[in-house]
């Protein structure tokens, strides 16, 4: 029965291909372009100022609204900032990590230090951000425990924690792929540089970092974009400091349609993000 | 090639997506000026065995809280109606939770029962199926923010006063007045705290209506441009003052008790979570009077378990459990009779249940409306939807 079914699929190939696309496009097109177009359409509506009923009425007052407040912009170009600085910690802090992994590290403990970098993800987004609460209370958290004896203060709840919890949440998503192409770089390829006469940082500036820039791409993918729509985080050690997902959640209740325009802000934002990286040709040789 | 076919198929069927939400967005009518018409219940029948409830935090306890506090169990093992409980943080989140048509019933409060009244989300209550309505203070029944147009549309649940708490080893003097989490120069600065809500800016209105007489404030929720204005420049000053504005309660109690919160608005509630975990807080209702809330136990019109939530806002009026609830939660009861069995005996005294005196400075929540709630004629009002706006602007500048 299998067998005869495997053979007609083998004589036909476009009832092969419609088999094994039907599920993907079909997930595709209903469950992730279909919520990206509802949210698009929705951002056009409004509400009964009353009953806080959509009123499905086209109309541009919700984008008027957005972009003629300054609390918006602000709100915009905070988040640009904390996921630029997530990103950007995450990579310094990531690329030395991963290259004692892939060069410096003995194979055998190579396993165990991706097994290390990965158990942050076994524990609850949750867990960890409460546990940040708690380290960065000021004044009794354990961060002014240890630090302030040599002058160091915990920031407080604010625009930093949320830039350290957030690069906390999304370092292994950068390790990971960093590690990964550096696993791939041949190892002839630094000794060469070496013996011309290049310094380590010379080496690294010219050799390493061109060759695994991709890598860091796809890692900034997943750190500029994670950070740009989260909201728990802000919620939890971000003090009185708002994201764009807090205004989306603050007003999905309340005022779905304006809620629907600001979540428009980080789709274009990641859009315009993703046709740089491709101009830069990082796609092209991940 | 297939390639191309591919994504030429895909855009197809994406257009028809579009199309698809498109058409069904027209089908529904948008809402009109009037209360849409929905049938009360004329009959109990045989629970659904279950019954999902939006509700604030502490109207609801199963002993998993505390195994002392508990009006649930009883209730499930008399009806065989399990209660599954969603706690709402705000009454707009209430609103929308119960925009979903997925809860029966929902302990609403003043700013968010009209908009459900006249947004068709919930149904006229047939009082006669519920023995205890009978016992509810006179004063609590047919009010503005439970009926239209002489039609019960819920049960009283009880009311209180929003409290100013405040740190007892830390604040002193003991604060007296709202002023204390306006005041610019506060010593507390960066530990002072606010409810994260747009209802909030009444409360910074009730201040001003206190202690600047020339804006001719009456009722905090009847504000017409200039005052409205006032209250959001009032709320700028704070800004800088808080740490932290609270919607979460549990969050908001880990906060007074680390110390990162020291003053500000919270429920008794709250003040009776931190008490349990020995924090030295105390909370009070200053001189100017408060915002506070009257909630009401209404039903969905969508209800997909009435029998149960009929059985449901029954026992939570009764006197054993609105006693327990009241008590629990800090606040009055609404049924006459609790009062003779709360384990406190003075506990209706406490919280003022029959002493009207007491709730003539209590603004209950209640929804702003361009017509002034207020009796003005000569202006108009600025609706909640803009109360909303200036929140949200306010909390992101």
């Amino acid at each position: 029965m299998l067998d005869s079914v495997a053979t007609a699929m083998h004589r036909r190939p476009r009832l092969r291909l419609a088999a094994l696309l039907t599920a993907p496009v079909l997930w595709l097109v209903v469950a992730y372009l279909g919520a990206l177009a509802t949210l698009l359409v929705t951002a056009f509506f409004t509400i009964d100022s009353f009953t806080g009923n959509v009123v499905r009425k086209f109309n541009l007052d919700n984008f008027h609204d957005m972009l003629t407040d300054a609390a918006y912009k602000n709100v915009v170009l905070r988040t640009l900032g904390i996921a630029i600085s997530v990103t950007l910690l995450c990579s310094v802090l990531a690329i030395p990590m991963a290259f004692y992994m892939a060069k410096i590290a003995k194979p055998k403990s190579q396993k165990i230090l991706v097994a290390l970098v990965l158990t942050p993800l076994w524990a609850s987004y949750l867990v960890k951000i409460y546990a940040w609460r708690t380290m960065l209370e000021p004044g009794s958290g354990v961060v002014d425990w240890l630090l302030g004896p040599i002058g160091i203060h915990s920031p407080g709840f604010g625009g930093p924690a949320i830039i350290i919890g957030l690069s906390y949440l999304w370092l292994p998503y950068m390790i990971l792929p960093i590690y990964a192409g550096l696993e791939r770089l041949p190892n002839n390829l630094l000794d060469a540089s070496g013996d011309l006469g290049a310094h380590n940082f010379y080496t690294f500036r010219k050799v390493i970092l061109p060759l695994i820039f991709p890598s860091l791409v796809a890692g900034s993918m997943f750190t500029f974009s994670l950070s740009l729509g989260d909201y728990i985080t802000a919620q939890i050690i971000g003090g009185k400091l708002q994201m764009l997902g807090n205004v989306v959640y603050q007003n999905f209740s309340i005022n779905l349609p304006f809620a629907a325009t600001i979540a428009t802000i980080p789709v274009s934002i990641m859009a315009l993000y993703l046709y740089l990286v491709r101009r830069t040709g990082a796609l092209a040789s991940m | 090639m297939q390639k191309k076919r591919l994504f030429s198929r895909i855009a197809v069927a994406s257009v028809a997506a579009l199309i698809l939400a498109g058409c069904s967005s027209g089908s529904d009518s948008a809402s009109d000026s009037g209360v849409p018409k929905i049938d009360m219940m004329k009959k109990l029948g045989a629970g659904e065995g279950q019954v999902n409830v939006v509700a604030w935090a502490g109207y609801v306890e199963n002993g998993s809280t505390d195994p002392k506090v508990d009006w649930v169990t009883g209730f499930e093992k008399d009806t065989g109606c399990k209660v599954n409980v969603k706690n709402g943080a705000t009454s707009d989140d209430m609103v929308a939770l119960m925009k979903t048509g997925e809860y029966d019933v929902v302990s609403a409060s003043g700013d968010a029962s009209l908009r459900l009244i006249y947004g068709g989300d919930v149904a006229p209550v047939n009082t006669d199926l519920i023995p205890n309505y009978a016992d509810i203070f006179k004063n609590l029944k047919m009010q503005q923010w439970n009926s239209v147009g002489g039609v019960a549309y819920g049960i009283p649940h009880g009311r209180g006063a929003n409290l100013l708490a405040y740190r007892t080893d830390i604040v002193k003097p003991a604060p007296t007045s709202w002023g204390s989490v306006f005041d610019a120069n506060s010593p507390y600065k960066g530990k002072i705290t606010a409810y994260d809500s747009p209802i909030y800016i009444a409360d910074a209105a009730l201040y001003l209506m206190a202690t600047q007489p020339d804006l001719k404030i009456k009722y905090p929720y009847a504000l017409d441009q200039a005052q409205f204005d006032a209250a959001v420049a009032l709320l700028k000053v704070q800004k800088p003052l808080i740490g932290e504005y609270w919607g979460d309660y549990l969050k908001h109690v880990a906060s007074l008790k680390s110390g990162g919160t020291v003053l500000g608005t919270t429920w008794q509630v709250n003040i009776n979570l931190a008490k349990g975990e020995k924090v030295p807080v105390e909370g009070i209702k200053p001189t100017e009077g408060s915002t506070g809330w009257s909630d009401t136990w209404m039903i969905s019109s969508k209800a997909k378990n009435p029998n149960c939530a009929y059985l449901w806002m029954n026992h939570i009026a009764s006197p054993a459990a609105n006693a327990a609830v009241a008590e629990w939660f800090g606040e009055a009861p609404s049924n006459a009779k609790s009062c003779a069995l709360t384990a406190d005996p003075n506990h209706c005294a406490t919280f003022h249940a029959a002493d009207d005196a007491y709730w003539a400075d209590v603004y209950y929540w209640n929804t702003a409306t361009e017509t002034c709630l207020d009796g003005r004629t000569d202006v108009k009002c600025v609706p909640y939807s803009e109360w909303v706006k200036a929140w949200s602007s306010l909390r992101n500048s």
